[in-house]
């Protein structure tokens, strides 16, 4: 079962093609990083599964909908790469706002915010928090409606080591449960933590793969060495 | 065969619920309970400036049988200060929501736009309740200013008046692309309502153009029906009038922020 079938996917974004024709499925209960340079459309195409970025053409397909149709909002969560959240709420606050969106209630959003491990900062103010404290509020506010598709644009940046292992086991423990992920980074270390992997580069998809198999085509057990070997054999041979 | 290529309104504005509503407008006022000095500037800041106009006109001789100037701009100014106050407020907030990210990420989720906009009026309409009973309490007790009807029907305006400063704050912030832009819709939105609703001129002594437009601005009618409660001692049909045109204008200018939110964004 695919989660997420996108096919031809063409997007401008001023006067520049961002994504320039990207078709691939994402499958249902599994971890799948988009991985890619600064610039290369990861955050353009998160936006475009969710449904708030304008396609110039293609069709992006969620759980069986068009993408960012009206029954599909209770089931798809966004986390955007600049934590979203209220600044002048507190943790808790915003989380309960988003239950409330969602139709879950103030335990379902203290649970969320225990999940990231806010509870001890639950009740100060979003201004307050560290820049990781903020990104994993803003974390919370997506978990807290227990989507069955998860879109987390860089949800670890700027986390320690030990938050990051966390998160990640938090992560899989959810495709566990179910519910299909979609998280980006640009750190190659994070790849190896993916069960599929989307290598973007300038809009275009490099390697629909896997950590181990990238790991063979780029002869390198350091799938960032596997990745710019991958890259270099690209551009060396002729299209 | 599902396609995703246009940008078709796939979500229609429309579909509202009271819960999300009212979830929205719980949301704004705890941010707005958070911020204490907004809170003491909403209630307080008025009242203070209507004592000014007070005591501007207080040893100014009036006409015998004339209402006194005080009585006839105070009044008026009970229903323009909530006007231009919540216009700002809301106008800066809903930026606030869009640049944050926090609009991008509410729209991915259950709640329509009408929910969020009518949540965002809800919040401040509250707000303007508060502020009004607080003003036309002091107005009426510290500054004795003469209202001939119900002290209620002036608030009651003053709300409506506030609800309309909401929306066109939210239809007005989605032209903004800056702060700097959305503070220069005020005098733009406002200034000219405010020359037009003939409190400077009474409305019959302007050039018949101007009474044109002054007859398509929202807040002439505001004005109108804070002069009929000043008045009469009981609520008049134009005062009723009145009262629906600002209301109709405050939820057509909602309809149009409704309909300006783009879900799909470049
Ligand atoms: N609002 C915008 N208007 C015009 N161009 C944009 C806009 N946002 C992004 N772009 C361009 O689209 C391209 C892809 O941007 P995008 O944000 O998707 O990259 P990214 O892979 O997420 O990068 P990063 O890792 O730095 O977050 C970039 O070249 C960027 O300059
Ligand atoms: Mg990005």
């Amino acid at each position: 079962m695919d989660a997420v079938t996108v096919t031809d996917l063409v997007v401008d974004r001023g006067r520049r093609r961002v994504l320039p024709g990207l078709s691939f499925t994402v499958p249902a209960g599994r971890v799948t990083g988009l991985l890619g340079p600064s610039g290369s459309g990861k955050s353009t195409l998160m936006r475009a599964l969710v449904g708030v970025q304008r396609v110039r053409s293609g069709t992006v397909t969620v759980l069986g909908r068009p993408a960012g149709s009206a029954a599909l909002r209770s089931r798809v969560g966004y986390v955007t790469q600049a934590p979203s959240v209220y600044a002048d709420l507190t943790v808790r606050e915003n989380a309960r706002y988003f239950a409330a969106l969602y139709g879950r209630g103030a335990r379902a959003a203290d649970a969320a915010v225990a999940d990231v491990g806010l509870a001890d900062a639950a009740g100060q103010l979003v201004a307050d928090l560290s820049g990781g404290q903020r990104g994993r509020a803003s974390l919370a506010c997506a978990l807290v409606g227990d989507p069955e598709l998860l879109v987390l644009d860089e949800p670890t940046v700027g986390l320690d080591p030990v938050l990051r292992v966390e998160l990640w086991e938090q992560f899989h423990a959810l495709a566990r449960a179910g519910t299909t992920l979609v998280v980006s980074s640009h750190v190659m270390d994070e790849a190896a933590r993916c069960d599929r992997l989307l290598l973007l580069r300038d809009g275009a998809l490099l390697a629909d793969t896997t950590p181990a198999r990238l790991r063979a085509d780029g002869r390198s057990d350091d799938l960032e060495a596997a990745f710019l070997n991958v890259v270099r054999a690209r551009e060396g041979s002729p299209a | 065969m599902t396609t995703a290529t246009t940008d078709r309104p796939r979500t229609t504005a429309a579909h509202l619920s009271p819960r999300l509503t009212t979830a929205t407008a719980g949301r704004v006022l705890r941010q707005l309970r958070h911020d204490h000095r907004t809170i003491a500037m909403l209630l307080v800041l008025p009242s203070l400036l209507l004592g000014l106009l007070y005591l501007l006109w207080k040893d100014v001789p009036t006409l015998p049988g004339q209402p006194g100037t005080f009585d006839r701009v105070g009044l008026t100014m009970l229903g323009i200060f909530p006007f231009v106050v919540m216009f700002l407020v809301t106008s800066i907030a809903m930026l606030r929501e869009r640049t944050s990210g926090t609009l991008e990420r509410l729209l991915t989720t259950p709640v329509s736009r009408l929910d969020l906009l009518l949540g965002y009026g809800l919040a401040f309409g509250s707000a303007a309740a508060l502020q009004a009973v607080v003003t036309v309490g002091v107005a009426t007790t510290v500054y004795d200013l003469e209202v001939t009807g119900s002290v209620w029907l002036v608030v009651l305006i003053a709300v409506v008046d506030a609800v309309l400063g909401v929306a066109l704050g939210l239809l007005a912030s989605a032209f903004a692309r800056s702060e700097f832009q959305a503070v220069q819709f005020m005098p733009v939105i406002v200034l000219p309502q405010f020359f037009l609703c003939g409190l400077l001129v009474p409305r019959e002594q302007m050039a018949g153009w101007l009474q044109a437009v002054s007859d398509v601005l929202p807040l002439t009618y505001a004005v109108e029906a804070l002069q009929e409660v000043g008045r009469s001692a009981e609520a008049t049909g134009t005062m009723w009038a009145d009262v629906g045109i600002v209301a109709g204008a405050a939820l057509l200018a909602l309809a149009l922020a409704a309909a300006t939110l783009r879900r799909r964004t470049s």
